[in-house]
Formats: structure tokens, C-alpha cells, sequence
């Protein structure tokens, strides 16, 4: 019996408040607060809330989704000061008695509410040549093999899905730009420890630049951003501790 | 047949050739601080813990330790090791944070001239120390009461 009003207060919608940093181009000379009531159930996310401002209250409001599974790495935004994928977080995992705070991700061009340019964030991803250079030709009809134990060096990095989440928590790239930022350096990582890969060399050349890894001051904030949970403050010091060895 | 275009990649500046001072900043204060670590902490164990500890400090304390050379390269090291170690993680505080390059470029020039000033002087002090200089008849009574009579 107990358990049957329990599920029945989960299923129930309860109302919780949005403080969104919007910013109207058209409109606004700056970014203002704008906050929003929305009803909600405790199993919706950030993204639904927002869903429901759009299409209930405001449809101006403006954010960037594509798969809303994590996985395409659209909607990473600052909510309550961290930076997270509105898909992912969910609003019973919050302090749902305060006003929750979202705002666009930091360090970037702010185009529209909660989107940013990301170009100078793929500029530094491309900096970094995160594609196969490879300078062996695998057996007719084969492919190049590699190990479990050659995999598992850079499987962690293997899981960056982009969202910036990572590189716009680093105060470094707040204030320098020009830093390649740790999602370049995680891409880097997951070539430059690839077995199958034979320039290893080059990108650890570009990275051991003014602006490469050793502007990374271990804050960690990167890694705590993670929404995959990679471990980027572990693999920048990868990094760097093989351009000191010169090979990966 | 079409084939797919080459990866959108921004051909990669060379770096300059030369020393790679980021590297090796980055290396010397890993380096100097474990070697810091312990200058640091054998100097305050010396000076506070051992035999009559903060109360034997006094000018002939320090007097006695310069003329040691072993102390004389201990202090040298330290001073070298912690200002260099000092200056360059202020230099890095004002890349991350200067807002401007012309800001940027006179707060480093001002880190640059306070670390290099402290070293000289303290470099001379350690090597050119004399607690017992040659002075007038009349400041005898100035110096202190080990030195032999002149």
C-alpha cells in the first residue's frame, strides 16, 4: 500500500522555477535572466523542462539538441554553475527548492540564448589532426589488427562526444582562446596512443607549443565536466609526459 | 568517380624552432620543487628544531652559517630554486589572466626585474658576508662582541 502512494507522488507533477541567461540578439544589447515556472515530472531532464518552455510559454527561447541521448553532444550548457548535457541531467538530482540556473556554456562567442559558436572549438579539434595517418597498407582484404591491451591505452578517449563541456570549464581557455583546450588534447590522445596510427609524432609536436599542453594547469575542471566520465586531466598528462619521451 | 575531399584540417604553424621554454618551465618547477621541498624543510628543521631551536637565532647564528660553505651553497641553491620557482609561477598566472598583451608584457618585465634584483643582492650577501669588517677605531664598539679584536 505504501509502495502504491509512493510511485503514485513519483508519477505526480510538481512545478519548479528555470532561471534562463537569455540573450535575444535582435533584442538585447546583453544577456539578461529571464525566469520560467514549468511544470515537470521528477523523471524529466533539463531538456525537457526547456521543451516545455518552448513549446508551452516562449517559443523564442533558443538551445541546441539533436539526439537527446547523450550522445551527439548538442546540449551541453552551464546549469547551477557546471557544465552538463541538459539530456542527461535530471531534475530529481537537483535542489528542485531553489531556482535552478541555466545558462550557455562560457568562453565561447554567444550567438543566441543558450548557443554558442563552436567554431573556434572545432578549430582547435581539427588543429590537432584527430584522423587516421597511416603509413603501413594492411594486408589485402585485411585490416590493421591491434590487441585488447593496445586498445585499452586510449579507450578512454575514445568516448569524446564534442559537446565543449570540458574545454569551456577550463579557466585557462576562459581567458586564453588560443589554448587548444582539453577536448583537442583528449582527441590528440586517443591518435596519438593508437597503435594503428604513425603520426603520433607530428601531434605531439603541435601540442608541445606555447598554447598546447602545457598550459594545462590541473584544475581537473574538465574532468568533472565530463558527461562521458573520461578522465581528461588524466589523459593531457599522458600527453605530456610523452612529448617529454618524445614517442607515444 | 568522386572522392571523398581530404579532412578539413587548418594546415599546422610550425612551431618555432629553439628552445622550448614552455617545456622546460614546466620541467624545472616539477624538478625544483622536490628539490625545494626538502632545502626548504632541512632549513626550517635546522634553524627552529635543532638544538635550542628559534631562540639560538641571532646574528652570529647566521654569521656562523655563511661562513660554512656548506651552508653558503644550501642558501645559494634555495634562493636560486625558490625565486626562479617563485617568478616563473607568476609569469604563468599572468599568461593565463593579463588581459592584455601590453599588460601582460610590463607585469612579466616587473616579475622579471624583482626576481633578477633579489637574486644579485642575495647572491652577494651570501658570498661577500663579513661579520667582522675592517671599520675606524671609533665603531669598534658597531661590531659584534665575537670578532677579534682589531
Amino acid at each position: 500500500m505504501a509502495a502504491a502512494t509512493q510511485t503514485l507522488t513519483a508519477a505526480d507533477a510538481f512545478t519548479i522555477t528555470l532561471i534562463i541567461r537569455r540573450f535575444l540578439p535582435d533584442v538585447d544589447d546583453e544577456a539578461r535572466w529571464e525566469s520560467f515556472d514549468v511544470s515537470v515530472y521528477s523523471t524529466d531532464r533539463i531538456l525537457d523542462a526547456l521543451h516545455k518552455i518552448k513549446w508551452e510559454q516562449d517559443g523564442t527561447l533558443s538551445f541546441r539538441r539533436s539526439c537527446a541521448h547523450g550522445i551527439c553532444g548538442s546540449d551541453a550548457m552551464r546549469i547551477n554553475g557546471r557544465n552538463r548535457l541538459a539530456c542527461k541531467t535530471l531534475i530529481k538530482d537537483l535542489d528542485i527548492t531553489q531556482p535552478i540556473y541555466v545558462e550557455a556554456i562560457k568562453g565561447l562567442p554567444l550567438e543566441k540564448d543558450l548557443i554558442v559558436d563552436m567554431e573556434p572549438f572545432f578549430e582547435a579539434f581539427r588543429a590537432v589532426k584527430p584522423f587516421l595517418i597511416a603509413n603501413s597498407t594492411p594486408e589485402a582484404g585485411k585490416e590493421r589488427t591491434q590487441s585488447v591491451a593496445q586498445r585499452a591505452i586510449f579507450d578512454d578517449t575514445t568516448k569524446c562526444i564534442l559537446c565543449a563541456a570540458c574545454t569551456t570549464s577550463c579557466p585557462v581557455f576562459w581567458t586564453d582562446g588560443q589554448y587548444f583546450g582539453p577536448a583537442a588534447i583528449v582527441n590528440a590522445h586517443r591518435f596519438i596512443f593508437d597503435s594503428r596510427d604513425d603520426a603520433a609524432d607530428v601531434r605531439l609536436d603541435i601540442l608541445n607549443d606555447k598554447e598546447g599542453v602545457w598550459r594545462c594547469r590541473t584544475t581537473f575542471n574538465c574532468t568533472e565536466a565530463c558527461p562521458r566520465g573520461i578522465e581528461v586531466t588524466k589523459a593531457i598528462a599522458e600527453v605530456k609526459q610523452a612529448v617529454l619521451r618524445g614517442k607515444r | 568517380m568522386s572522392t571523398i575531399e581530404a579532412p578539413r584540417s587548418s594546415p599546422t604553424p610550425a612551431r618555432r624552432s629553439g628552445v622550448n621554454w614552455e617545456k622546460w618551465g614546466w620541467i624545472y618547477m616539477r624538478a625544483s620543487g622536490v628539490v625545494l621541498v626538502v632545502l626548504i624543510f632541512g632549513h626550517l628543521f635546522i634553524n627552529l628544531m635543532v638544538g635550542d631551536g628559534v631562540k639560538a637565532i641571532d646574528f652570529a647564528f647566521v654569521a656562523g652559517k655563511y661562513a660554512t660553505p656548506f651552508w653558503q651553497v644550501w642558501d645559494l641553491l634555495m634562493l636560486w630554486l625558490a625565486l626562479i620557482h617563485g617568478a616563473n609561477g607568476m609569469r604563468t598566472l599572468v599568461n593565463d589572466y593579463a588581459s592584455s598583451p601590453r599588460l601582460g608584457g610590463v607585469l612579466k618585465g616587473a616579475i622579471f626585474a624583482s626576481a633578477a634584483i633579489l637574486i644579485i643582492l642575495g647572491t652577494l650577501v651570501i658570498f661577500t658576508f663579513d661579520p667582522c669588517p675592517a671599520v675606524p677605531a671609533d665603531q669598534f664598539s658597531l661590531l659584534p662582541s665575537f670578532c677579534p679584536p682589531q
